[in-house]
């Protein structure tokens, strides 16, 4: 547990991290080259002229997501951010994604009841209900359809409400300030969109404390916050943070999924033929697709001698998982995409005490949804090349913010 | 790293380190569950038969917050 006063190291050579995808499924080829390098560990330059490490190796990535002494504290001075919208973090309240044990533990244990996979297993019936209700919208008003905004966004976004008890009908203003501050273009809006969401949260907190409702947050209203568990502001942030990662995430999959198995016209139809094969095909999505690839921000609070390498203490981390997903050693051909294959131990939802904790709720929705959609619309298509999709940039959830679709 | 033989294989699980991700429950059905608050708990502490020591071996490498030993 030596702290130590070295300067961080400053290599004129680093190349700038993060990479656009050029490809919707296939990682840049930056990442290729990180991936195949020998060491496990490379000097990144980000945004501000910062440095950091960025992982390359699956093995890796594991021991330092699981390692006491790397910090997932955005607030910190020396965490690395990777655009100015994550650099937002330093003014934000301490909440789920931010703290380290023991502290985040017990913040965790207040919600994961509500996540087990019985409980999820239970919303079954009510995420096929809203799936199947979009893809008759869809259907109604096609023979044409932008897949985004007509069922990838709106379904996972109901299903989400539907958990934490937040009025659908109010999903305008909180797709749009989502997106906001999932994709900010500067700290400034992306703080504004957090104090919008954040304010509305709070109201509905201060609505359940007099009048309980169902739903996620009104039981931790009642339950956690009467008994001085967490405050109001705390309690916000969070319901904050469940209802983004809740459907901008599970929408960019829903999105890339679907180009992926139509650029795969094979596996579509062997996934169709048999839809036991569905399970093991999102785990492959999950790692061939690493939407949340920039996710995984740390910082060393002492120094870590790890595969030959030394991170110093206050160095930034970066664990990228598209890449991880990509490490051959552990996945073999790592760039196929094979619905076949054993692919459980991705890093798609992170590692560590922060791993993902909507994991199984993104799983069945995915299943849902992809049985659904292809067995409704047999003949759906893109509606145009997929070199002609606009690729959001790398410094945010990847994924696609329309997807002209007809059939 | 097969056992020897007439020792079992042991599985084991630390409710203090457990962050309730559940992927033990979903790979090893029959080894693993979750109770109420959503923390693991084992069912079988010596899985028998190879399909469930090779579920719970896998739910071994994947629980992230390494709350699942399992002792060969």
């Amino acid at each position: 547990m030596t702290e130590t006063t070295a300067a961080p190291i400053h290599r004129d050579d680093a190349p700038a991290f993060p990479s656009d995808r050029t490809c919707p499924y296939q990682i840049p080829k930056e990442y290729v080259e990180f991936r195949d390098s020998k060491a496990p560990l490379r000097r990144v330059t980000l945004y501000d002229g910062r440095q950091a490490w960025v992982v390359t190796k699956h093995e890796t990535a594991r021991k330092l997501l699981a390692d006491p002494r790397i910090s997932s504290n955005r607030l910190s001075e020396d965490f690395p951010s990777v655009s100015p919208s994550i650099a937002a973090f330093r003014t934000s309240p301490p909440s789920l994604v931010n703290l380290d044990p023991p502290q985040h533990g017990a913040k965790r244990r207040m919600m994961i009841g509500e996540f087990t996979l019985k409980r999820i297993k239970g919303m079954r019936t009510d995420v096929e209900r809203i799936v199947h209700g979009f893809i008759d919208d869809m259907l109604a008003a096609g023979p044409t359809a932008d897949l985004v905004h007509q069922f990838a966004l709106p379904v996972p976004s109901m299903v989400i409400c539907h958990l934490l008890g937040v009025p659908y009908a109010d999903h305008d203003f909180f797709q749009n300030a989502s997106r906001r501050m999932v994709q900010g273009i500067d700290a400034q809006s992306t703080v504004a969109a957090r104090q919008e969401l954040a304010h509305y949260m709070g109201g509905l907190v201060d609505k359940f404390a007099t009048e309980p409702g169902p739903g996620l947050l009104s039981t931790l209203v009642t339950e956690q916050m009467a008994k001085g568990a967490i405050d109001r502001d705390d309690l916000a942030m969070d319901a904050v943070l469940v209802l983004i990662a809740g459907h901008e995430t599970t929408a960019s999959m829903t999105s890339l999924s679907v180009i992926t198995l139509l650029e795969h016209p094979d596996q579509l139809a062997a996934l169709r033929a048999d839809p036991s094969l569905i399970p093991g095909a999102v785990e492959e999505l999950l790692r061939y697709l690493a939407i949340a690839d920039i996710v995984g921000g740390r910082v060393a609070t002492a120094d870590i001698e790890i595969d030959g390498q030394v991170i110093r203490a206050n160095e930034g981390v970066i664990v990228s998982n598209a890449i991880a997903n990509r490490d051959g050693s552990v996945f073999e051909n790592p760039d196929d995409f094979d619905i076949r294959r054993s692919a459980r131990h991705h890093l798609a939802f992170g590692y560590g005490v922060h791993q993902c904790l909507g994991q199984n709720l993104a799983r069945l929705e995915l299943e849902v949804i992809l049985k659904a959609l292809f067995d409704r619309i047999p003949t759906l298509r893109l509606a145009v090349p997929v070199e002609e999709l606009n690729l959001r940039p790398a410094t945010t959830i990847q994924g696609v913010n329309e997807l002209p679709v007809t059939w | 790293m097969t056992a020897a033989k007439g020792v079992a294989t042991r599985v084991t699980a630390d409710r203090n380190v457990c962050v309730g991700a559940g992927l033990c429950a979903m790979t090893a059905p029959a080894v693993f569950d979750q109770d109420e608050g959503g923390l693991v708990t084992v069912l079988k502490k010596e899985p028998q038969g190879s399909a469930e020591l090779s579920s719970a071996r896998q739910a071994g490498n994947i629980c992230p917050s390494g709350a699942v030993k399992i002792t060969e």
